[in-house]
C-alpha cells in the first residue's frame, strides 16, 4: 500500500458498529492528517470510544472501511500485529503491566513485539521516561505510584513502539484534579513534536487550546465538527449548544 | 467481584463465577461418559482381533458386571460410614480448634494438622496395624473386621478436613457477626450455637461434599490393606480369567466408569450449590 | 556419627523403641533410598503436572471448540475417577502394550517401568487439578491489561507467557500449594505398583523387624516434615514474588 503524507493518515468512512442488536455508530466519516491532534467529545453512550477502539483494530466493525495509512483496518486478512506497531494505545485505567517495573513496562513491548536489542531498548525506556518527566521512577512498580504517574509511563509505553498515531481513550478521566494537568501538559508536548493524536475527551480547555480539529458525537454519529475556534464559538447544531452549555 | 474463599486444604474449590443457575439436570453433561465407554469398547475391540476360542472381552466383563457393581456397593457403604464417623469427630476438633482455651485449642489444632499432612494410605496402614482385631467394652467383645479398621483408618483424614473446614467457614463470616451478637449479651457458646454454625452451614456443605468424593474415591485404598472391595474383585476376577492381558483395560476403564458416574454428578452438584449459596449471601 | 546411631540402639535395649533404620546399616540405606525416591517422584510430578496444567488451562481458552472439549473430558475424567485406580490403569492395563526391551541380565524389561509409570499417572492426575486452578488464576488476570498487551502489538502467546501466567501465577498460589500438598501425599499410592518410596520400604523394614507402631509414627513425622517444607518454600516462593501495590 503506498500512501503518502498529504492522504489522511487515518480515514474513516461510513463505518457502522453494533455490539449484538444494539447500533453504537450509525455512519461515522472522519479524517486525521499527519500531525493533526484531534479530539472527539460528546455524551457518554454516542459511541467515542467505541470509535477509537475500531481504529487499532480492538473492535471490529460491520459496515464501512478504516484505512489506516492507506491500509485497510477491516480486512479480514490484516495482520494486526503490523497495525498495532503503527498505533499506539493509551488507556483511560493506564493498564500498566503490575508486576513490571516502570523501565520494564516501558521496554517490554520494544524488546518482544519489534526485537529490539536489550540494551537499545533500555536506553530509549530511560530517556522516554525522563521526557515524561518520571526518570525516577524507573524501579517503581505500578503499585507504587500515583494515577498520574501511571498515565505518564502509560503515554511512554506506548511511544517506545515509535507509533505514527496514538489514541487517547478519556485517559484522564480517573485522575485527580491536580494529576490531569501533568498528563495533559505531556500530551501537549507530544502534538507540539508533531505526533499524531486522536483524542477522546471531557478536557474541553485542553481541546479548545490544542486541538486541530473537535468533532462532537452524538447517539452514533458526528453532528458536528470544526476547528476550536469556530467550534466553541460558533456551534451551529443545537444538540452541540446544548452539550456545550452543560460542560462549559 | 469479592468471592469466599474457604480455608480448606481440598484442592478443587474454585472461587466462583456469577452465573444464572441452570437446570441441575442439564448441568450433567453425561457424553463425558462417551470417552470412555470408547475406551472399553475400543479396547475390547483390540482385545478381539486376537482371541476366538475364549469368550469375547465384552461378554467376559459382563459375566463380571454384578459382582464388581455390588464391590462398588460395599465401597459406597464404607464412605458413607467413614464420612459419619469422621464428620462427627472432625466437628468436636473443628468447635476445640476455636475454643477460647488454650490448651484445648492448640491440641486441637496440633492433631488437625498432624492429620490433615499425612497421606491417607498411611493413616489407614496405621488403623489396620495398630488397632486391635477385638475391643473390649464394658465387657462384651465387640471383634473389629479389616473393614471396619479400614473404614476408621478412613475417618482420620476426613475428622481433620472437617476440622479445617468448619475452621474456615467460621472464620469466613463477617466479624460484625460476632460483635452483634456479644451486643445482645450472648455468651460464646450460645453465640457459636445459635448464629455462627447456623450460618456456617451453608458455606461448609460445598467443601464437605467434595471431601465425600474424595473419601469415596479413596475407599479403593482398602484393597492394598486387603479389606475386599471393588478393586480386590476387579483383581479376583481378572486372576479367575486366567491373566488375559486382553481383559485388563475393560476392567480397569469399567471400574474407572463406575467411580465416574457415581462422583461426577456430586461434583456438578458441589459446584452449582456453591454457586447458589454465594448467590444468597 | 557412629555414636549417635549407637544411641539408638541402647534406646531398643532400654526401652524397646525400635528404631533399625537408625542404627541398622542395612535399613538405613533402605530409609534413605525411599526417602529419595519419595522426593524425586514428588519432585518430577510437582513439575510435570504444574506445565500440564498451565498448558492446559491455555488450551481451555483456544478459539476452536473441539480443543476447549478435549481438555474439559480430561479434566472432569481424572477429576472424578480414583488416582488408584488411574495408577493400575496405566501400570498394567497401558504398560502391557509398551514394546519391552533387553536388559542387563538377559531378560526383557518394559521401556517404562514402575516409577516411570507412577509419574506419567499422577502428573496427569494433579494436572487436571492444575488446570482448573491456573483457568481461575488466568480469569482473575483483568480484561484490560490483556487489551493494554493486544494494543501494543503482543501475539496471543506472548501475551500469555508474559502478562497471564505471571499475573494469574500470583493469584493461584495458595490453591496450587494445597494441590501440590496433596499431590505428595499422593504419592504414596506408588506403592501399590512397587514403587521403592519411603513407605514401601517402610513396610519391609517393619515386615523385618515386627516394629509396626514406631515405623507408622516415623512415618506421620517424616511426612509432615515434608509437607511443612513443601509449605515452606511454597511460602517463601509467595513472598518473592509479591508485587507492591496488587492483590493484597
Amino acid at each position: 500500500m503506498s500512501w503518502n503524507d498529504t492522504e489522511p493518515m487515518v480515514s474513516i468512512k461510513d463505518v457502522y458498529k453494533s455490539f449484538g442488536t444494539l447500533e453504537v455508530l450509525k455512519g461515522v466519516s472522519l479524517d486525521v492528517m499527519k500531525g493533526e491532534v484531534i479530539c472527539i467529545i460528546g455524551p457518554s453512550g454516542s459511541g467515542k470510544s467505541t470509535l477509537i477502539r475500531c481504529i487499532n483494530g480492538l473492535n471490529d466493525i460491520q459496515a464501512g472501511s478504516i484505512l489506516v495509512e492507506g491500509q485497510e483496518v477491516n480486512d479480514p486478512e490484516l495482520d494486526k500485529l503490523e497495525l498495532r506497531k503503527k498505533v499506539g494505545m493509551v488507556f483511560q485505567q493506564y493498564n500498566l503491566f503490575p508486576h513490571k517495573t516502570a523501565l520494564e513496562n516501558v521496554m517490554m513491548a520494544p524488546i518482544r513485539v519489534l526485537k529490539h536489542d536489550k540494551e537499545i531498548a533500555k536506553k530509549a525506556a530511560v530517556d522516554l521516561l525522563r521526557k515524561v518527566g518520571l526518570e525516577d521512577k524507573e524501579k517503581a512498580y505500578p503499585g507504587e505510584m500515583s494515577g498520574g504517574q501511571q498515565q505518564r509511563v502509560a503515554i511512554a509505553r506506548s511511544l517506545a513502539m515509535n507509533p505514527d498515531v496514538i489514541l487517547f481513550d478519556e485517559v484522564t478521566a480517573a485522575l485527580d484534579p491536580e494529576t490531569v494537568n501533568e498528563v495533559l501538559l505531556t500530551i501537549k508536548r507530544l502534538a507540539e513534536d508533531g505526533m499524531t493524536c486522536i483524542l477522546v475527551t471531557h478536557e474541553m480547555g485542553f481541546a479548545r487550546e490544542v486541538a486541530d480539529h473537535i468533532y462532537f458525537t452524538d447517539g452514533g454519529l458526528i453532528v458536528e465538527h470544526g476547528n476550536p475556534k469556530k467550534f466553541f464559538e460558533n456551534a451551529k447544531d443545537p444538540r452541540t449548544k446544548e452539550f456545550l452549555s452543560q460542560i462549559l | 467481584m469479592k468471592y469466599q474463599t474457604y480455608k480448606t486444604d481440598l484442592p478443587v474449590m474454585m472461587p466462583y463465577k456469577p452465573v444464572e443457575i441452570e437446570n441441575f439436570g442439564s448441568s450433567i453433561k453425561f457424553w463425558y461418559l462417551v470417552p470412555i465407554l470408547a475406551l472399553i469398547l475400543g479396547t475390547s475391540a483390540i482385545a478381539q482381533s486376537g482371541s476366538d476360542i475364549r469368550l469375547g472381552t465384552m461378554q467376559t466383563l459382563m459375566r463380571w458386571m454384578p459382582l464388581l457393581l455390588q464391590g462398588f456397593i460395599f465401597n459406597v457403604l464404607i464412605s458413607v460410614m467413614a464420612m459419619a464417623i469422621g464428620t462427627g469427630l472432625g466437628a468436636a476438633l473443628g468447635i476445640g480448634q476455636l475454643s477460647h482455651n488454650r490448651l484445648v485449642r492448640s491440641s486441637s489444632w496440633l492433631l488437625t494438622q498432624f492429620f490433615r499432612n499425612a497421606p491417607w494410605l498411611v493413616l489407614l496402614f496405621f488403623a489396620m496395624f495398630l488397632l486391635p482385631f477385638e475391643v473390649n467394652i464394658f465387657g462384651i467383645i465387640v471383634p473389629l473386621p479389616d473393614w471396619v479398621k479400614a473404614t476408621i483408618g478412613l475417618a482420620l483424614p476426613v475428622m481433620a478436613n472437617v476440622s479445617e473446614i468448619i475452621r474456615g467457614a467460621v472464620l469466613s463470616l463477617p466479624s460484625g457477626q460476632w460483635e452483634a451478637a456479644e451486643s445482645l449479651a450472648y455468651s460464646r457458646r450460645q453465640t457459636l450455637w445459635l448464629i455462627i454454625l447456623p450460618q456456617c452451614l451453608k458455606r461448609m456443605l460445598p467443601p464437605w461434599m467434595n471431601l465425600y468424593a474424595i473419601l469415596t474415591m479413596a475407599t479403593v485404598l482398602a484393597s492394598i490393606v486387603g479389606v475386599s472391595e471393588v478393586m480386590t474383585l476387579t483383581g479376583e476376577a481378572l486372576a479367575a480369567e486366567g491373566g488375559r492381558p486382553d481383559l485388563l483395560a475393560p476392567f480397569y476403564a469399567f471400574v474407572l466408569l463406575i467411580f465416574f458416574v457415581y462422583c461426577y454428578p456430586i461434583a456438578q452438584l458441589t459446584v452449582r450449590l456453591e454457586r447458589k449459596f454465594s448467590v444468597i449471601n | 556419627m557412629e555414636t549417635f546411631y549407637e544411641w539408638f540402639l541402647i534406646l531398643y535395649e532400654d526401652t524397646g523403641i525400635n528404631l533399625p533404620f537408625m542404627y541398622d546399616d542395612y535399613d538405613r540405606g533402605r530409609i534413605l533410598n525411599g526417602l529419595w525416591a519419595t522426593i524425586k517422584l514428588s519432585a518430577t510430578c510437582v513439575l510435570f503436572s504444574v506445565i500440564i496444567g498451565m498448558v492446559g488451562a491455555w488450551l481451555q481458552g483456544s478459539p476452536w471448540k473441539i480443543t476447549r472439549r478435549v481438555v474439559n473430558i480430561y479434566v472432569q475424567l481424572f477429576r472424578n475417577t480414583p488416582p488408584l485406580v488411574q495408577l493400575y490403569f496405566f501400570y498394567f492395563a497401558v504398560g502391557i502394550l509398551i514394546p519391552r526391551v533387553e536388559n542387563d541380565w538377559g531378560g526383557t524389561s518394559p521401556l517404562i517401568d514402575s516409577f516411570g509409570w507412577a509419574v506419567i499417572s499422577l502428573s496427569f492426575f494433579a494436572g487436571a487439578f492444575n488446570v482448573e486452578i491456573f483457568r481461575s488464576g488466568i480469569e482473575a488476570v483483568p480484561k484490560s491489561t490483556i487489551e493494554a498487551a493486544k494494543a501494543l502489538g503482543f501475539s496471543r502467546l506472548q501475551i500469555y507467557k508474559d502478562i497471564t501466567l505471571p499475573l494469574a501465577l500470583r493469584v493461584v498460589i495458595p490453591s496450587l500449594n494445597n494441590n501440590l500438598v496433596n499431590l505428595v501425599k499422593t504419592t504414596t499410592l506408588a506403592y501399590a505398583i512397587a514403587v521403592p518410596e519411603l513407605l514401601y520400604e517402610s513396610n519391609q523394614i517393619w515386615s523385618d523387624n515386627v516394629n509396626v507402631t514406631e515405623m507408622m509414627l516415623f512415618l506421620l513425622f517424616a511426612y509432615f516434615i515434608l509437607v511443612g517444607i513443601l509449605v515452606w518454600a511454597m511460602n517463601s516462593w509467595d513472598r518473592a514474588l509479591k508485587i507492591p501495590g496488587f492483590g493484597q
